[in-house]
């Protein structure tokens, strides 16, 4: 495993890229919220990539800690100042107003707390579903978000079906979407290079050996429902705080569309993933960057149409193209990836 | 809460007020089941797990509900008319889509269905609006116990379809080639390849019969209830509750299961409020889940 990666820090092409990601919002100040949103879908396609990837567990679900985290972000911030049922009982009537310093801290300890809080949830959630496999753990993972969305939606506290109305930015309005572009790409930053790592660890191995074959690995040794919990874990947590972010990007939001999302982001998610490629670093980020381009091209261009475009894109990726980008050229360019074919082998095997 | 705790007292007070729910609930069940008949069916044959199976079933309510409309035909003409069309469309699909994916791992048949699913909803409500449409027949409403049972003749000759449709369908299975091959392939499909079936149409037949099995239960839907064009992942959500209850080729499980269902989410929507019936049907699917896994973990097994 550790070969395969072996020409993979390139300090150059990685100093590049992040300063590609410091000065982009101040190149293309008209598409700051377009990239906001691209970062979203490279994030959550990451994390996704996490279970259904490298660990062989394919939810459907991850879409249910995206909308935990904008709730969890969005009570916690306004339980900071104010009481949580008279706040959203006004729906964001305009009595409440909250200082510079109430939003920032709310801004930032509420995703963070969003993202523990979602971890925690994936623990519990885990512990129910983990001894469902294959299409059982996607349609348990799915059946989750579903119930949450209603569920939540049923909850006056947290303002029922109308959802939680929070605070606009506080100063101009261009400054906030660079400063929600930042955010994002902080998380997406700090979410690569965890996984870098991570993916060349021991623990890294154990994943891959749990989604190769999970009885061996668990004769081998592993724990394999510690292993799977605390990978599950760790991609709630960075959900939950771009759920978190996303509460605050998009200021009102409401449970079954935005939040619950489950048929939008719930499947554009696995989507990016399946495009780019399963079960590799780059794969992910690259699909969400072409799907997110062919969503905007379709959304403009298919007006009316732009959904029955984005469920054709769905089942043409998945029956005729599902090893992706990455597994496409894994094909045609095996050296780039530090794999070597023997010219012998191939030309006995003609 | 206190509705809540109020409702229950309701049902031990009016013991009426039970029937009058078990019936709606087993009505209602009976449609879940004719669903998940035909999930199961197709689960069972070629081991593709079938997203889309509600959207097949709000779309058979809509080819009903467009011809009553448009050509004044009689609702009830409809759900023969809706099994043809949609075994066209289902044969289609099958064509098109599910062929290429009935050899590769289940979560791809099941995310190309799920796109399925997207789409096919998204057609409906560019193609018919996003409200609420139903087909109203005139028929007498049964009134018994001083009106807190009502029994619309309309569900009651909508279940009676359904269940002769069942019994056809489960005919033609035990005593006819078609139905013998389709069994001998869900044994083994390679045994029945030696043995000279072919398969491919097998499969064909199958999910054709499965998509015109859903298509008339929407059109007995349309009659008895409503169809709104993003209702369809509830219906496969129930559909897989039942499957997954019941079992594969456990015909008396699933129409038990599907009876059950209904009840309970009749139950549900009483206690907790009208709100909750979706959540309801996904919470029943977890329930089942859950409890399907303690029993296999009690093997050392898992749900696979």
């Amino acid at each position: 495993m550790l070969k395969t990666y072996k020409k993979y820090p390139k300090p150059f092409l990685h100093g590049a890229l992040l300063i590609f990601i410091i000065i982009a919002p101040f190149l293309f100040p008209n598409f700051t919220t377009q990239l906001a949103t691209l970062w979203l879908f490279i994030i959550v396609a990451m994390t996704w990539d996490m279970t259904g990837g490298q660990m062989g567990y394919n939810s459907l679900g991850n879409i249910f800690f995206y909308g935990t985290g904008m709730y969890a972000a969005a009570v916690f911030a306004i339980s900071l100042v104010y009481d949580v049922g008279e706040y959203t009982s006004a729906f964001g009537g305009g009595r409440f107003d909250f200082t510079d310093q109430q939003y920032f801290t709310g801004f930032i300890f509420g995703s963070i707390f969003a993202g523990f809080f979602c971890a925690i949830s994936a623990f519990i959630v885990g512990y129910l579903t983990f001894g469902l496999r294959g299409p059982y753990f996607a349609i348990g993972t799915l059946g989750v978000a579903i119930a949450a969305g209603e569920l939540v939606s049923n909850w006056e506290w947290v303002g029922g079906g109308q959802g939680i109305v929070l605070p606009v930015y506080p100063g101009d309005l261009d400054d906030g979407k660079v400063f929600i572009y930042f955010a994002f790409a902080i998380t997406g930053v700090v979410l690569f290079t965890f996984l870098n790592w991570l993916y060349k660890t021991r623990f890294g191995a154990a994943m891959n050996a749990i989604r190769d074959d999970e009885e061996k690995a668990e004769a081998m040794g592993i724990h394999t429902l510690r292993y799977k919990l605390i990978t599950w874990a760790m991609a709630a947590f960075f959900v939950g705080i771009v759920g978190g972010i996303s509460a605050f990007q998009l200021i009102s939001f409401e449970p079954l569309e935005t939040a619950y999302q489950t048929i939008n982001l719930g499947i554009f998610m696995v989507v990016c993933v399946l495009l780019g490629g399963k079960g590799t670093l780059w794969g992910p980020i690259i699909g969400a960057i072409l799907f997110h381009v062919i969503k905007e091209v379709t959304w403009s261009y298919f007006l009316g149409w732009q959904w029955v475009a984005l469920g054709f894109l769905i089942v043409v990726t998945v029956v005729y193209f599902q090893d992706g980008l990455m597994g496409w050229m894994k094909t045609k360019k095996p050296e780039w990836f530090g794999i070597r074919v023997d010219q012998k082998e191939l030309e006995a095997a003609e | 809460m206190d509705q809540i705790l109020g409702n229950i007292g309701l049902l031990i007070e009016f013991p009426i007020v039970n029937i009058a729910i078990i019936i709606e609930g087993l009505m209602i069940g009976a449609l879940f089941a004719l669903a998940a008949y035909g999930l199961a069916l197709v689960w069972g044959v070629m081991n593709v797990k079938n997203l889309a199976q509600g959207d097949f079933v709000i779309a058979g309510g809509y080819v009903s509900w467009w011809l009553v409309n448009n050509i004044g035909m009689h609702p009830l003409l409809g759900v023969p008319v809706a099994f043809v069309v949609m075994w066209g469309i289902g044969w289609a699909t099958y064509k098109l889509v599910i062929s290429r994916v009935i050899e590769r791992d289940l979560f791809t048949s099941l995310l190309a269905t799920f796109g399925l699913a997207i789409m096919m909803a998204q057609i409906m409500n560019l193609l018919f609006g996003s409200d609420t449409q139903s087909l109203t027949l005139d028929m007498p409403v049964l009134e018994f116990a001083d009106g807190f049972v009502q029994l619309p003749m309309a569900k009651v000759l909508g279940v009676l379809m359904a269940c002769s449709l069942a019994l056809g369908v489960v005919l033609f299975m035990k005593n006819s080639r078609m139905g013998q091959a389709i069994r001998a392939t869900a044994q083994d499909a390679r045994a029945a390849r030696v043995l000279g079936i072919d398969t491919e149409k097998v499969y064909a037949f199958t999910f054709s019969l499965n998509s015109a099995i859903c298509g008339a239960a929407g059109a007995i839907i349309v009659m008895v209830w409503v169809i709104q064009p993003f209702y369809g992942i509830t219906y496969s959500i129930r559909a897989f509750v039942v499957v997954t209850a019941a079992g594969l080729g456990n015909l008396p499980g699933v129409i038990a299961a599907g009876l059950g269902i209904g009840a309970a989410e009749q139950y549900g929507g009483h206690i907790f409020g009208i709100g909750y019936q979706q959540a309801i049907a996904v919470i029943i699917l977890l329930l089942v889940l859950i409890v399907r896994l303690l029993q296999q973990r009690r093997n050392r097994q898992v749900l696979q």
